[in-house]
């Protein structure tokens, strides 16, 4: 392989944008047939690197080159004449148009007349499908295609220049692990033509199942390329954020105290079914299910968001109606939702309106909001959780993740809640700022907290809880606690494999 | 963060800032094209400038909450006609005459009223059916410009009380009555909008409603709020320029939304929502004004006066895409 010409090499790119270098003489190259993981923390570059890639930025310094060539890429137009192609996380296609419309979007064969020659588009059409081996045709209208399906489209689009390099994008995302499979069947298929691929994902699972190189960056800078085969998880993550990650159990301390939440045989239509559970004070239950098991749809019921069907909630020992979220915020019950961005913040706001905006009605002085007030509070919680922000004027938009997260969080403890809700804590934060929000979780039971957590990630959920819910299809499976948890028992329940329910 | 700032304080001082290049070509234009003697920066203009920018500046100031908001209202001009006429013709009825000069503040009473409750019905609507604010007051406008002709077919509503025309065209401090109004609202508006929880929630919801009501937001009864006080304002508007004229046309108020939509955009407010400034939107009414009695002294025609602001507004909405876009990553559309 070392004798070969990389098929793409990067040679000591340099991007700044004011007050920031996001990307610091980055270097790397992709060999033909090869696979090559892009990793780094959310802001090491990763995306800013593929925008010069893709001719959306111009770097400040170093050179782009395609087999040794040197080359000045303009626009994602120009990248894809040069044979440099990506496959996005969000796929852009247009839903109402047949399969072969979209791969050839831009560029349909024509006619005299400026017509459409659709039989050669078909025929075309058909031929790329055929190598990709899927189940779909030219004429198939890409709306009612799977996301899967709909990703195989954009690499059919990929392949109708003859590319040199394609560069997935968080590919996996959405996908099943059946259709996992058939992705990485088709980037197989890619390397054996000589393609060099550039993949970037944060699933190390899959960065060393299918990659022969890693390369790492880290705040800009290029932190080294690891051969797959000789290197391990922990060595990544290391290079990654510079430093080891503790995802043990964490052990509870502390006492807990009486039962602040009791939900039984709650149902709401066929989102979640005789869902029945309790949290004590102090303690931190997580919810762990697939994706659509009704882990959300709880919280958003308990929020106020939905009315239940039947079933009954209590807070300390009385039973309760909730009927939105202002009257759920009135009984001390708080949600840090899932999608932070659009639902939990304001983004066109500043940290401390943000933090306030519950509780800015009882701060006010004769008609107006009290600005020292408001100031106060912001204050004692940037300390308290170690938000990191020039000041509190800063827009919220501005902040990192994981800043921002803790300004939603900040924004509930500051009312002093019974009950905390937290849906997906750690979702697109980075890692460094992860393991601060798992503690800040732990501290906030110890201070008598009662916490549910909803998470996606099991070494999230073991990590964090005292009792785990697990869920499957509606319905909750089993209960364990944090002594007895397995991740075989665990993940046989949110399968449904396991149906004798602990109530 | 300081950058930030002083990007902020640029996009609020953009309007003023246009202002004063009115003000600078006008004056110059003027000494060699100006039909009249007098300057164009002639005190005495000024002061009736401020004053015909109130009807359109106190309704605009209304807008400005409702975009913030991320609604629009359309039937304002509507509203604004059917107070005038409620103003007017309330003071003919029987029981108001007999009760002397004490019918001025009963009928300024009923026509604010008039413009509350048709406020509330928009703002009823939009809370209850979740139709979208655009709709529904585009239903609005022409069901209440219907009402107004209703009341009095084609034919204008008239009546003149002197004491009220007195009232009406009196100065105070140098400022016309009309002025003071509009000078007032906006005061009282403003901080509204940047000093009490009223205010804070509707940048809030405007910017994103499901945050809004994940906070605990009650978004409903605060567009009920809003709907009420935009057909307080637009009565207000009506209340103060018919106390002085005393006639209206079933046609009064046309198109009234739309140049209060304009004067709220040059103000640079979001139609998106979340975004906005009432002193800004004070800027962009003057501005309008300006152009319009600008171009006038420099003897232009009505007909042009539309034409070029209509151009500039699209000029300044790209300026100010093209100066938001620098920095931010907007891909090439």
């Amino acid at each position: 392989m070392t004798d070969q010409t990389p098929a793409l090499r990067l040679e000591g790119i340099v991007k700044t944008f004011p007050g920031v270098r996001a990307l610091d003489g980055v270097s790397f190259a992709v060999m033909p047939g090869e696979v090559h993981a892009l990793m780094g923390e959310n802001g090491a570059g990763k995306s800013t690197l593929m925008k010069v890639l893709g001719g959306i930025h111009q770097p400040n310094e170093g050179q782009i080159f395609i087999a040794e060539e040197p080359t000045v890429m303009t626009s994602p137009i120009e990248a894809k004449s040069k044979g440099v192609v990506f496959i996005h996380q969000e796929l852009s296609l247009a839903d109402e148009l047949t399969v072969a419309e979209n791969i050839f979007l831009g560029e349909l064969p024509r006619k005299s007349f400026g017509r459409v020659d659709w039989k050669t588009l078909y025929d075309q059409t058909n031929a790329i499908l055929k190598t990709l081996n899927v189940g779909f045709d030219a004429r198939t209208r890409v709306g009612d295609l799977s996301i899967a399906n709909q990703q195989m489209v954009e690499i059919a689009r990929a392949l109708t220049v003859d590319p040199r390099a394609v560069i997935f994008d968080e590919p996996t995302a959405s996908l099943t692990d059946a259709e996992k499979v058939v992705l990485f069947e088709v980037i197989a298929d890619l390397q054996s033509r000589g393609v060099g691929v550039i993949y970037i994902s944060h699933r190390m699972e899959e960065i060393f199942k299918i990659t022969d190189r890693i390369s790492v960056l880290r705040d800009g800078q290029y932190r080294g390329t690891l051969n797959t085969a000789e290197t391990n998880e922990e060595e990544v993550t290391q290079l990654m954020i510079g430093r080891t990650l503790d995802l043990s159990r964490s052990e509870s301390t502390h006492q807990m105290g009486d039962v602040a939440l009791e939900v039984r045989n709650l149902s709401c239509g066929d989102l979640f079914e005789d869902v029945s559970f309790t949290v004590r004070k102090g303690e931190v239950v997580g919810f762990y299910g697939l994706v659509g098991a009704g882990r959300t749809e709880i919280a958003e019921t308990l929020f106020g968001l939905r009315d239940p069907s039947s079933g009954t909630i209590m807070l300390d020992g009385e039973e309760v109606r909730i009927n939105s979220p202002a009257d759920a915020i009135k009984r001390g019950i708080s949600l840090v939702p899932e999608d932070r961005k659009a639902q939990g913040l304001i983004l066109g706001m500043n940290c401390r309106d943000n933090m306030t905006l519950p509780q800015v009605d009882d701060m006010t002085a004769g008609p107006f909001v009290s600005d020292g007030a408001e100031v106060a509070i912001f204050d004692q919680y940037r300390d308290k959780l170690d938000i990191r922000t020039p000041g509190w004027r800063q827009l919220v938009g501005n902040l990192s993740g994981g800043n921002q997260q803790k300004i939603v969080i900040g924004k509930w403890l500051s009312m002093h809640p019974e009950v905390l809700i937290v849906d997906e804590p750690t979702r697109g934060i980075d890692v460094g700022s992860k393991s601060e929000i798992h503690n800040l979780i732990r501290e906030l039971a110890a201070q008598g907290y009662a916490v549910i957590v909803i998470s996606s990630e099991m070494p999230e959920v073991l990590h964090v809880s005292d009792r785990i819910v697990a869920m499957f299809n509606g319905r909750v499976m089993r209960e364990f606690t944090a002594e007895e948890v397995t991740e075989d028992s665990l993940i046989q329940a949110i399968s449904g494999l396991e149906t004798d329910k602990v109530a | 963060m300081k950058k930030e700032t002083r990007a902020n304080l640029i996009k609020q001082g953009a309007i003023w800032a246009f202002i004063v290049v009115e003000l600078a070509f006008f004056s110059i234009a003027g000494e060699f094209l100006s039909v009249t003697e007098t300057a164009f920066m002639d005190f005495d203009n000024m002061l009736l400038l401020l004053k015909q920018s109130a009807p359109i500046g106190i309704i605009a100031l209304g807008m400005t909450i409702i975009m913030i908001n991320g609604n629009i209202d359309l039937s304002v001009g509507a509203t604004f006609a059917l107070a005038a006429i409620v103003l007017l013709d309330s003071m003919t009825w029987p029981f108001m005459a007999a009760i002397g000069d004490w019918a001025i503040p009963l009928a300024w009473g009923f026509a604010l009223l008039t413009g509350v409750v048709l406020g509330a019905i928009n703002g009823l609507i939009v809370w209850k059916t979740g139709v979208d604010a655009f709709i529904v007051t585009l239903g609005s406008m022409l069901g209440y410009r219907g009402l107004v002709f209703m009341y009095n077919g084609e034919q204008p509503t008239s009546h003149l009380n002197w004491t009220l025309v007195d009232f009406a065209e009196a100065q105070f401090l140098g400022l016309h009555t009309a002025t003071w109004f509009l000078l007032g609202a906006a005061l009282l508006l403003w901080l509204l909008m940047t000093k009490t929880v009223h205010g804070r929630n509707a940048y809030a919801i405007g910017n994103n409603r499901e945050a809004a009501v994940n906070a605990g937001i009650r978004v409903g009864p605060h567009f009920l709020w809003n709907f009420m006080l935009i057909g307080f304002l637009a009565a207000l508007s009506a209340v103060v320029f018919y106390s002085e004229s005393g006639s209206v046309n079933p046609n009064d108020g046309m198109l009234y939304e739309l140049w209060a939509i304009t004067a709220v955009v040059l103000g640079g407010t979001k139609l998106s929502g979340g975004y906005g400034s009432i002193i800004s939107t004070l800027g962009g009414v003057i501005a309008i004004q300006l152009l319009r009695k600008g171009l006038g002294h420099i003897g232009a025609d009505t007909e042009t006066v539309n034409l070029v602001i209509g151009l500039i507004l699209i000029a300044v909405l790209f300026l100010d895409r093209q100066l938001n876009r620098k920095g931010r990553e907007e891909l090439k559309t």
